[in-house]
């Protein structure tokens, strides 16, 4: 890995998004909207004493939902456009290394990730009265890492795609099991046996409980920073797979 | 080493098809050769073997002394492929300072490889707004911005217009001229007699290795497409008496 091949790659692929500008709109106004949705949702749904309201409690894990699926699907295209464009074939005869490309985008994405995650956290705090225990920073900076984690995800699922239909196939595939077994629609602590085996090896599980410690409790936990380094393990660990997955030399 | 390229039994298949069988060649530094052949003859094939990006079934490359593909060779070799592989998204200018600075060259380096193939003008426009061939100069530009001892470019004039093709092989020669080496494929006989040496490819096999006016002169007619004609016939009838044509 090079820094300065990395940063130049890093910048090429923030541009390549600035040039998209409807992109970058709808990046940062659907979490906004959806988040309406949800408050106006819950608006008249009285709160049981003591616990958070149900607005809090979803929008909470909403705001580590969107850079997640967002950043998945963005990725598995971008990176199915290099290779179907010969760019990427282009790219390994260059001297850039293989973890140049994949963690420049893992940064690059992460950004924006972390960009749409600010923006919906200004909305959710300032608009709709959302509360936390924890500091809204920390909120972003699980979300920022759920994007770099969907990044990852999104570079190695994006190895067994051909086509622009078959990555987005992978959407549900490795989206939608981690949202219904994170713990958001039932807790954790209530499902069956095998099924809480399946959501302990999910990542997406700990991003979840890593929020949910942030909104209960007013300082960092040690839980909190353990399901943080649980989710930025998972992330390295699909990086390093993606690589392992990126053949210079092909058939 | 005096040979930019030393190709030697190289075997490939593809899609379990074989696509090159058994060809040695050689490419030296300080000209443009020529890889001539129809389409599917394994032009790209053989461009891909050499720049390291092909599974090779049998067979020994070696490009600037030292295996194709080696980590070392990618400061040193320039690679266009058929396709022009360009970001669409981002402007010319963008993209020639984005392989510019893969190859640890400036900005300076990225205009003038932009200004080299006629694309100055158009230097702050998307490349998804580009003509094909503006799109595939482009994309050549991308190639030749790290200076490199060898140049593979894979049909690089295609779809563009004749005074422009004639400026591209006239900065072909320059680099030539300059001491690089360049392997520069066509299935447009008019632009054999550009080259210094020819390289003829067909179905996989190499049908001749040597000058234009060598071969014209084996031929014994003036015209390249008729010269590649006769060779091709006369392989085929030497095939057909005994053995694999080489």
């Amino acid at each position: 890995m090079n820094p300065r091949i990395l940063a130049v790659t890093t910048g090429r692929i923030l541009r390549q998004l600035g040039h998209d500008r409807r992109t970058v709109a709808l990046l940062l106004v659907v979490p906004a909207l959806l988040l309406t949705l949800v408050y106006y949702m819950y608006a008249d749904q009285p709160a049981a004493p003591g616990q958070p309201s149900a607005f809090d409690r979803i929008a909470l894990i909403m705001l580590g939902f969107f850079p997640f699926i967002v950043m998945f699907l963005v990725t598995s295209i971008a990176m199915l456009r290099e290779r179907t464009t010969g760019t990427l074939e282009r790219l390994l005869t260059t001297p850039l290394a293989k973890a140049d490309l994949l963690f420049g985008y893992g940064i690059a994405f992460g950004l924006a990730g972390a960009v749409q995650a600010t923006v919906a956290s200004a909305v959710a705090y300032w608009l709709f009265d959302l509360d936390t225990a924890g500091s809204s920073g920390l909120v972003i900076l699980v979300a920022a890492l759920n994007a770099v984690l969907a990044v990852a995800l999104g570079l190695f699922c994006s190895a067994f795609a051909r086509t622009e239909f078959q990555a987005v196939q992978f959407m549900p595939v490795v989206v939608a099991p981690q949202l219904l077994l994170c713990g958001l629609f039932v807790p954790r602590g209530e499902m069956a046996g095998w099924l809480q085996a399946v959501s302990d090896v999910l990542p997406l599980s700990y991003a979840v409980e890593a929020l949910q410690e942030v909104g209960a409790n007013a300082e960092p936990t040690g839980t909190m920073w353990r399901d943080v380094a649980v989710v930025a393990g998972a992330a390295v660990l699909a990086l390093v797979l993606a690589a392992a997955t990126l053949r210079r030399r092909s058939g | 080493m005096d040979d930019a390229i030393a190709v030697r039994d190289l075997v490939v298949d593809r899609g379990g098809r074989r696509v090159l069988h058994g060809i040695s060649a050689t490419v030296p530094r300080g000209a443009v050769t020529g890889l001539l052949g129809p389409s599917g003859s394994g032009k790209t094939t053989l461009m891909r073997a050499v720049v390291g990006v092909q599974v090779v079934t049998a067979g020994t490359v070696t490009v600037l002394g030292r295996p194709a593909g080696s980590a070392e060779l990618r400061r040193r070799v320039g690679y266009l492929t058929q396709a022009p592989s360009v970001y669409a998204d981002l402007t010319v200018r963008e993209n020639a300072r984005y392989f510019a600075a893969l190859h640890g060259r400036g900005r300076a380096d990225a205009d003038r490889a932009v200004a080299d193939v006629g694309l100055a003008d158009a230097a702050t426009q998307l490349v998804g707004t580009l003509s094909g061939g503006q799109r595939s100069r482009a994309s050549l530009a991308c190639a030749l911005v790290g200076d490199p001892e060898l140049v593979i470019l894979d049909e690089p004039t295609v779809g563009q217009d004749p005074v422009l093709r004639a400026d591209l092989w006239a900065r072909f020669h320059e680099l030539a001229a300059g001491g690089t080496a360049l392997l520069v494929s066509s299935h447009v006989m008019d632009e054999a007699a550009r080259c210094d040496r020819l390289l003829l490819i067909r179905e996989g096999r190499l049908i001749a290795d040597d000058t234009p006016d060598a071969i014209r002169a084996a031929a014994g007619v003036a015209d390249l497409d008729e010269a590649f004609l006769r060779l091709i016939r006369a392989g085929e009838t030497a095939g057909a008496a005994g053995g694999e044509a080489s």
